[in-house]
């Protein structure tokens, strides 16, 4: 027993040396004064880190890559363009990304581990139940968080504050409370009458669906049933079979795109004539990549303007993919590039790369994203902003409406 | 309300089907080492992840589509026995006479490599599984229905528990394996090599886990991704048990009863809850036959 | 090795204890100092899961019961905190509010001993149906005990009926609150700050040197023996005239009851519980840190529960910079081989010590006497 240990130790070692040469020295210099961002100075030209919370490990990692992704992109561009500057000194953005798993146990180390390494603000992260317990670490450093994709209302309305007062928790997309009622005004104005209102039981979907199912009881439509899967379910048939007798003519969804896939294909085998509809988890091209055929018809919603109407969004899909090699545009990098700049926008009016100038500054943000105009409510919500309602034909999403 | 009814048992009988085909995976392995291979799940993905890869290939140089599943099928057998073989011969035969946890945690550490492989090699997205299997729905009355790769998943699941059933119980390896499972010492002195039926074990066991992560790909909304494999291994695991872990029918019996409870239970009492019926099912069923539904009484000193 | 490890046991000698103490006192400011604030919530985080380490210890390494779902008295804690420390109960019942409108608000010296009752009532409920099942029957159903605890807490969270709020989770849980004093404000001395982390450093270290300690006399005490007496052999242990039912529920209930304080502890540091962090893959990891550690051995266990949660967050701090050294460039994803490596260092840990890293230094002496009895393949 012994003798085989020693054959371990060599690896160790190794693995220990080349562990602790790196870090210390590299977090010496934040360490000294964690509550001051590490704007180090060199000349005339600042570095200026913003720090990028997604899951990148785990099952959801895709979608974490992609947030990081429209982070970076942002970050690249703002560096090539090489004009910002503040207080006279020119700017270079580094994103530091961190990967909290999607797990609520590692968002506040995550959180503390951008805050030690001098990040002025973050984007993320990506789960509600992630961005909730780290938002108590960054508003306790007195940082500004802006969510690419945290829907939970709770996040803003029971969010921190800094220690000068200011809001901490901002997010540029759209909450459950505003994207739910869209959609089911929507299938409304189709003539909905028998509704099934299906979720994944986590706090995206299960909010979401709480809404749609909200807004249409409000509107005098039938909610014939309210079921539950979870959100690694991919066989529906047994919630299906239930529903079929009950003829809907529309199913919500409340969920991602992986598991709207064999949904949507479920229904099409067992012969229910009911149009699926989702909202932003589910409306993307993976979608309608896993479920072929059967994703014909579907409805769904996006917050923001449909990036193809964009000018920029079309430009933002090639260089994402240019960037990226190998990668495509999963849901909310769009959002996660937006965030960005909302932050820059801070500094910029602020003119400081200071961690609470930017926090007071972040009201005033209005800057001409990519899905659309982004400007905060005091709560940190992004103010109205439209709501695109998109229809699957043909294999592409298709703008069907656009509410403002 | 009939035609509910019997929608549901279908449904149910095919999802138990796949889990019959994964649990008779981990029960084999346990029936002879008495470990619980909780990298089954993990084999069964990679499996599915080979036979996407070698379909999509394959069916985009135009080749018929009964031909691409016979040669997915194939490969898929391929890649998970020689990873079966490799993953017994390196983290579980050293560890024969550990103490009984130590097998479990590698086990777990082989899954996470398994995952981690697996995001290398194919990436971290769901990625869409051809249809290798036509997904009509033939009416069988009224609204009843069955898809033809229901059918197959069904037939499937019987054929091998029957194959493997004279395997066992007619052939000169299935006695060796018997044999095995009783004493590895003693076996080694019968002229029996305990090595190689443990190995042909696990191949065999990881064949099957192949082709049931095809038809679980298929039948699970058409699409394969790395963390796939978990879900239906936990359930097999309940299946094993549920039927009288290491025991051949049992796990095909307790595969239909989790299916069965599971599709009942969100059909007629709540959706909500489908997963808390599996196990309630498993505690009510173990607390009247501790050995499960077809498990003999063993005295096992676990 | 066994004799270096020895040299370093506290009871050895009285400096090594003061030597220890002194380390663990300082051990906040040391890993401030070498890495930030970071390494000081993941030494708080740590001593967590020690304490949760030393639980599930109880019931499979002293008594040999396999449990899966260890981490529901975990939730069970965790929750109940959630519910008498927030304003959630008043936001949603009537009567909760007509009782206390600005919400419950408990201290500390209410929330341990009755966390550690709940849960301890949990291990009670959990055992008896299931006293009869042995080996891997009794792992499942303790694996699905764990899984239909955190379905209930997802599900519980109907407007009609709001106990949990469902997935959403319960957010701004106070503070443990020591004499009055929050422990989320930072104190300041002689212009160092310490900051919530520290303070909750210090109170975690006394609730698992309390645990450690209790383990220990458990260990020495006729229950314990017991206990072994059970893991060994059930049979011989009944026919010694120990009464297996009651002895076996007791170590249910007595894991039960470290798991529901760490439970606690965990909710009121977060500030926000929510089901996802009571998940399956957790009890494993907690079984890892036992099994890893090596069972029934408490500095062995105490090791393994530092090694598993101290191995991935060291991997997120190195796999970059190691592969920038290395290659140069950021060749394979960090997070991806940091999983990976965490899979490596299990398999080879078990490899090269079968009875974990630090297993009773007893059975290592008597190494073939008990693999022969434990390792005899049981048919089925």
């Amino acid at each position: 027993m012994q003798t085989k240990l020693f054959k371990l130790l060599p690896l160790m070692a190794a693995v220990t040396l080349a562990a602790c040469s790196k870090p210390e020295e590299k977090k010496a210099a934040p360490a000294a004064d964690a509550a001051k961002p590490a704007a180090a100075a060199a000349g005339d030209s600042i570095v200026v880190k913003i720090g990028s919370g997604a899951p990148k490990s785990g099952e959801i990692a895709h979608l974490g890559k992609d947030n990081e992704n429209g982070a970076q992109l942002a970050v690249n561009e703002i560096n090539a363009k090489g004009d910002l500057k503040i207080g006279g000194k020119k700017v270079t953005l580094e994103l530091v990304g961190e990967d909290d798993a999607g797990d609520p146990k590692q968002g506040p180390v995550v959180a503390q581990k951008l805050v030690d390494a001098g990040a002025v603000a973050v984007v993320g992260h990506l789960n509600s139940g992630v961005s909730i317990p780290a938002n108590k670490v960054y508003a306790d450093a007195g940082m500004v968080q802006v969510s690419p994709s945290s829907t939970n209302p709770d996040y803003t309305l029971k969010g921190n504050k800094t220690p000068k007062g200011s809001v901490s928790s901002y997010r540029v997309v759209a909450t459950d409370a505003k994207q739910g009622p869209s959609v089911a005004k929507f299938i409304m104005e189709k003539g909905a009458k028998n509704v099934v209102v299906l979720d994944d039981a986590t706090q995206y979907g299960k909010g979401l669906a709480d809404q749609v199912e909200k807004t249409l009881k409000d509107g005098k439509v039938n909610v014939v049933a309210r079921e539950a899967a979870t959100d690694k379910t991919t066989d529906f048939k047994a919630i299906l079979t239930k529903v079929k007798a009950m003829n809907p003519d529309y199913i919500f969804w409340g969920g991602m795109d992986a598991t709207a896939a064999p949904l949507v294909k479920q229904m099409k085998e067992l012969g229910l004539k009911a149009t699926l509809a989702s909202a932003d988890g589910a409306c993307t091209e993976k979608l309608i990549e896993l479920a072929g055929d059967a994703a014909e018809g579907v409805i769904c919603s996006v917050a923001g303007f449909p990036l193809e109407k964009m000018a920029k969004g079309k430009e933002f899909v090639a260089n994402y993919e240019k960037a990226f090699s190998g990668q495509k545009v999963q849901i909310y990098s769009p959002f996660a590039y937006d965030a960005v700049y909302a932050i820059v926008d801070a500094m910029k009016k602020a003119d400081s790369a200071d961690r609470e100038a930017i926090a007071a500054a972040m009201p005033k943000v209005s800057i001409d994203g990519l899905i659309g105009k982004i400007e905060f409510e005091p709560t940190g919500d992004i103010k109205g902003g439209a709501i695109t309602i998109y229809n699957i034909g043909a294999k592409k999403l298709n703008v069907a409406t656009i509410i403002q | 309300m009939l035609e509910t009814l019997v929608q549901t048992l279908i449904n149910g009988i095919v999802v138990g089907s796949i889990y019959a085909m994964v649990a008779l995976g981990y029960t084999m392995v346990y029936g002879i080492l008495g470990i619980i291979n909780f990298a089954h799940g993990e084999v069964m993905m990679i499996g599915a992840m080979v036979a996407m890869t070698v379909a999509t290939l394959l069916l985009k140089a135009g080749l018929p589509v009964l031909l691409v599943l016979i040669l997915a099928a194939i490969a898929a057998m391929v890649v998970c026995m020689i990873l079966s073989y490799t993953i017994e011969k390196v983290a579980y035969r050293p560890l024969r006479n550990a103490p009984k946890l130590a097998p479990l945690i590698t086990a777990i550490g082989v899954s996470f490599l398994l995952q981690s492989i697996a995001q290398l090699v194919w990436g971290l997205e769901h990625f869409p599984f051809p249809e290798l299997l036509p997904s009509k729905r033939i009416i069988l009355f009224g609204d009843v229905g069955i898809t033809m790769r229901e059918i197959v998943i069904v037939i499937v699941s019987l054929i091998m528990m029957t194959g493997l059933l004279t395997l066992v119980n007619k052939t000169k390896l299935g006695r060796a394996m018997r044999a095995t499972s009783e004493n590895v010492g003693v076996t080694g002195l019968m002229g029996v090599n305990p090595n190689k039926v443990i190995s042909a074990t696990f191949m065999i066991g990881a064949a099957l886990a192949a082709i049931a992560g095809i038809l679980y790909a298929m039948n699970a909304g058409g699409k394969v991704h790395f963390f796939m494999g978990f879900m239906p291994g936990m359930k097999a695991f309940i299946a094993a048990v549920l039927g009288g872990i290491g025991n051949i029918p049992g796990a095909v019996v307790g595969g239909l009863a989790l299916g069965l409870a599971e599709a009942l239970g969100a059909g007629y009492i709540s959706s909500e809850y489908q997963d808390v019926f599996a196990f309630v099912v498993l505690v009510v069923v173990l607390i009247f036959r501790p050995s499960g539904l077809l498990g003999q009484r063993t005295a096992d000193r676990a | 090795m066994n004799k270096l490890l020895k040299k370093m046991d506290p009871k050895e000698s009285m400096i090594g204890f003061l030597i220890a103490l002194a380390l663990l006192l300082a051990m906040p400011f040391i890993a401030k100092a070498v890495g930030g604030t970071t390494w000081v919530r993941i030494v708080d985080m740590t001593l967590l899961y020690i304490m949760l380490a030393m639980g599930l210890n109880i019931v499979v390494g002293f008594a040999g019961l396999l449990d899966l779902g260890y981490i529901a008295f975990y939730a069970v804690g965790a929750y109940m905190v959630a519910l008498l420390s927030s304003s959630h109960l008043s936001d949603n019942f009537e009567w909760a509010k007509n009782a206390f409108p600005t919400g419950l608000h408990v201290p500390l010296w209410v929330i341990v001993p009755l966390g550690a009752a709940l849960a301890a009532l949990a291990g009670i409920m959990l055992g008896t149906p299931i006293l009869k099942l042995r080996g891997d029957y009794l792992a499942l159903v303790t694996l699905g005990f764990g899984e239909i605890i955190r379905i209930f807490m997802n599900n519980l969270g109907k407007n009609d009926f709001n106990l949990t709020n469902g997935p959403r989770g319960i957010n701004r849980i106070d503070p443990v609150t020591v004499f009055g004093y929050p422990l989320d404000k930072t104190i300041e001395i002689g212009g160092y700050k310490l900051t919530k982390e520290f303070l909750y450093y210090y109170l975690f270290l006394i609730l698992a040197a309390a645990t450690v300690f209790v383990c220990y006399r458990l260990q020495k005490s006729r229950l314990g023996r017991a206990w072994m007496a059970l893991r060994e052999d059930d049979i011989a242990a009944k026919a010694m005239g120990i009464n297996v039912r009651n002895i076996k529920l007791l170590a249910f209930s007595l894991g039960a009851t470290f798991g529901g304080i760490a439970g606690g502890m965990f909710a009121s540091f977060q500030g926000f519980v929510s089901p996802e962090s009571f998940t399956y893959m957790e009890s494993i990891v907690i079984l890892a840190m036992v099994v890893l550690g090596g069972m029934g051995h408490i500095p062995g266990v105490v090791l393994g529960a530092v090694i598993m949660y101290f191995l991935p967050e060291f991997l997120r701090f190195t796999v970059e910079p190691m592969q920038k050294a290395m290659f140069g460039k950021v060749l394979l994803d960090t997070a991806i081989l940091r999983q990976m490596l965490l899979g490596l260092a299990m398999i080879l840990i078990m490899l090269y010590r079968p009875k974990g890293l630090w297993p009773t230094p007893t059975r290592e002496d008597k190494k073939d006497v008990v693999s022969t009895d434990k390792t005899a393949n049981t048919p089925a």
